[in-house]
């Protein structure tokens, strides 16, 4: 069920006209998203996509699109005009992903792994700053330069 | 029933495949901006889904890590992605894509 | 059935990690109901406490002491006339109050009011209240822009960004609380609401004097990031845009707008539970390790009665303080009447069978209605904030106290983790 909210969820953030509607379907499937990670045993990762995506990302598109959306593109065709090209080539990819499931069904184990919930959290926090401490330092980096970026993007004289 | 209830790995890849094609064909689709932008979202959301679903898969907790990391990762984008957007209307007044051609000779 | 309730009473685990729906369904009730009640409460004390700062007396017609005045209030927004805004977005329009009441209420998921006394006990708990607390920005945007006039646009991103900057601060304050839950002989911390007020009953002293001045700091970063997260003075330019030019609540008439007043209160005491869990010590009493002899339990276990007796002394006092004259007599009896019924309440609040459970409930309300005491102190006091001098504060100077508080508390924490458990 919760994968279904999540299709149509993504297939309402391509289909709307208004934008503000298809930043609102893409929040419900980030949110459906989020269940379905505590599905998986991730609640850190629900979480973390709670707080960043749904309630970070999502204000930022919907102030952008505040800014910028002015009534000449609702009232405009939705699809650009490369559309054809567009669907050939989601179709295509469509196909390889419909091969590659049907072929390789096999090698994925029936049952899964039992996962452990209780110490999720710390078990991410020793694996985060031991083995990926390298990958911490670098995205915090990069998050720097974004930062650096977008004020300079945005700015009216730089 | 019983195999309905049953739900493996294989349910969660076709799951984040779907998400990843829909993504793909509203970045490739639309013709406004900022709703590609949010395609490409979805198609990050779908990566990030697979990881998770492998991470369950094989009881470590790498596929985790990663999708912590691509959640950052999604968040610079979308705010470099996001400035550029502003950047460009200023200029030109149009979330259009198809009027995005300085460069077209 | 009684035995039902019997071998509920006496388990370990709250409802949601013992899988018990039953008695989830209930405690959903109870909180709804209680905080429905709590807010309806809060607007009534509002108005008194904000009069009598101001030397003026407040509602004083509607009920004896204006008691009855929210049921008047609410009965006066949901027969108000809904008016809806032409160029508006019919849907979003609509969907914006439930989103943000629906993030309000949802925080209360987690909130333990004891023990065993909370919904449901989720291992990311704190986790999970700073994300649902991040919807209701969303609500927010969508109200704003749904009502397609200038005024509430601003007025709602304006609001947004005060709550997105002061979310950062908060979540560094949060951080460095859950720090000192992992200063136990395992060095494992949790983010666990119910573990985070177990760990300061281990460690014997509320977080917000352990490491002195550190826990201080950043008990008071997170209690002014949560007046702004709140948007309530001296941070309510959002709110008080209506008095100035408009609100993003402008284009809401009746049980709309009501929906968003509901929700900012649930929101405040939202953020004061999570305030009291991490800092004040949750359900604790004062002192539960330094005195901790059973006549002590005995002699803290008889205040829920004695803070219900006084109210009722209190309610006797005035009702005889009323005037004398027959117009009065209604508003004289109702009052005594109500004394009459808290004082039976505090009564029944003596018996230990019930004072032993409803203890915890109500050492935890008591800190939460102290914090709700602050928010209408602040109100009565501070001027308002301009916004750039707002921002300026949230990225300026709580960012960086809360980055030094943060590398301050590991720093210590690291040094007494090492030297008592090498």
């Amino acid at each position: 069920m919760l994968s279904g909210i999540m299709l149509i969820g993504g297939i309402l953030v391509i289909t709307r006209k208004n934008p503000v509607h298809s930043a609102l379907a893409l929040i419900v499937t980030l949110l459906a998203q989020a269940s379905i990670y505590l599905m998986l045993y991730a609640p850190f990762v629900a979480g973390v996509q709670i707080i960043l995506y749904a309630g970070g990302i999502m204000v930022l598109f919907l102030f952008v699109i505040m800014l910028v959306s002015i009534d000449r593109s609702m009232k405009e065709r939705q699809f650009n005009s490369q559309w054809v090209v567009g669907i050939i080539a989601a179709t295509a990819l469509g196909g390889l992903f419909i091969a590659v499931f049907t072929k390789g069904k096999d090698i994925f184990p029936e049952h899964a792994l039992p996962m452990v919930e209780n110490d999720n959290t710390q078990q991410l926090a020793t694996m985060l700053y031991g083995q990926y401490m390298f990958a911490f330092e670098i995205a915090s980096l990069l998050l720097l330069v974004a930062i650096i970026g977008a004020v300079v993007m945005a700015k009216k004289r730089i | 029933m019983e195999s309905m209830l049953h739900i493996t790995t294989l349910h969660y890849l076709v799951l984040g495949a779907a998400l990843f094609l829909l993504g793909v064909i509203g970045v490739l689709t639309r013709r406004n901006v900022v709703i590609v932008l949010m395609s490409i979202e979805l198609i990050l959301n779908a990566v990030n889904l697979n990881l998770v679903a492998f991470s369950r898969m094989w009881g470590g907790l790498h596929g985790q890590v990663f999708a912590i990391f691509v959640i950052t990762d999604a968040a610079a984008e979308a705010a470099v992605g996001l400035g550029i957007l502003i950047a460009f209307f200023r200029n030109k007044e149009t979330v259009n894509i198809d009027e995005v051609n300085l460069l077209k000779w | 059935m009684l035995a039902y309730i019997k071998s509920y009473l006496s388990s370990s685990q709250t409802p949601g990690a013992a899988g018990n729906m039953f008695w989830v369904l209930v405690y959903i009730l109870i909180i709804f109901t209680g905080l429905s009640i709590a807010v309806m409460l809060m607007t009534w004390l509002e108005r008194k406490v904000l009069a009598h700062m101001q030397v003026r007396l407040g509602p004083m017609r509607v009920g004896p002491h204006g008691l009855l005045q929210p049921i008047a209030d609410s009965l006066k927004l949901l027969l108000k006339e809904d008016i809806i805004p032409t160029e508006a977005d019919g849907f979003i329009f609509w969907i914006a109050p439930f989103i943000v009441v629906l993030a309000a209420f949802t925080v209360f998921v987690v909130i333990p009011f004891g023990p065993t006394h909370a919904i449901t006990d989720m291992n990311i708990g704190i986790l999970f209240m700073l994300g649902v607390s991040s919807l209701s920005v969303l609500g927010i945007v969508m109200a704003g822009w749904a009502s397609n006039s200038h005024y509430p646009l601003i007025g709602a991103l304006r609001s947004s960004a005060q709550m997105v900057s002061y979310e950062v601060a908060m979540g560094l304050a949060v951080v460095s609380a859950v720090l000192m839950t992992s200063l136990n002989a395992e060095g494992t911390g949790t983010l666990s609401m119910i573990g985070i007020v177990q760990a300061q009953q281990a460690q014997g002293e509320w977080f917000i004097f352990k490491f002195f001045p550190l826990g201080l700091i950043a008990f008071f970063i997170f209690a002014v990031a949560m007046i702004a997260e709140t948007n309530r003075a001296p941070f309510d330019l959002a709110e008080a845009e209506s008095e100035l030019t408009a609100g993003f609540h402008t284009e809401y008439s009746g049980f709309r707008w009501s929906l968003f007043f509901l929700s900012e209160y649930t929101a405040m005491i939202a953020v004061s539970s999570i305030a009291v869990t991490l800092w004040l010590g949750g359900w604790l009493r004062p002192f539960p390790n330094w005195l901790n002899s059973p006549t002590w339990d005995k002699a803290f276990s008889l205040f829920p009665g004695i803070a219900l007796l006084f109210l009722a002394a209190m309610c006797f006092f005035n009702a005889a303080r009323m005037p004398k004259h027959p117009l009065f007599r209604v508003q004289t009896i109702g009052l005594a009447v109500f004394g009459i019924v808290l004082g039976l309440i505090g009564l029944f609040l003596f018996i230990p069978a019930v004072s032993v459970r409803v203890q915890d409930i109500f050492w935890f309300a008591a800190k939460v209605a102290g914090f709700m005491y602050l928010y209408i102190w602040y109100r009565g006091t501070f001027p308002r904030y301009r916004f750039d001098q707002l921002m300026q504060m949230g990225w300026k100077v709580l960012l960086p106290i809360g980055l030094g508080v943060l590398i301050l508390t590991a720093g210590v924490a690291l040094v007494q983790q090492n030297l008592w458990h090498p």
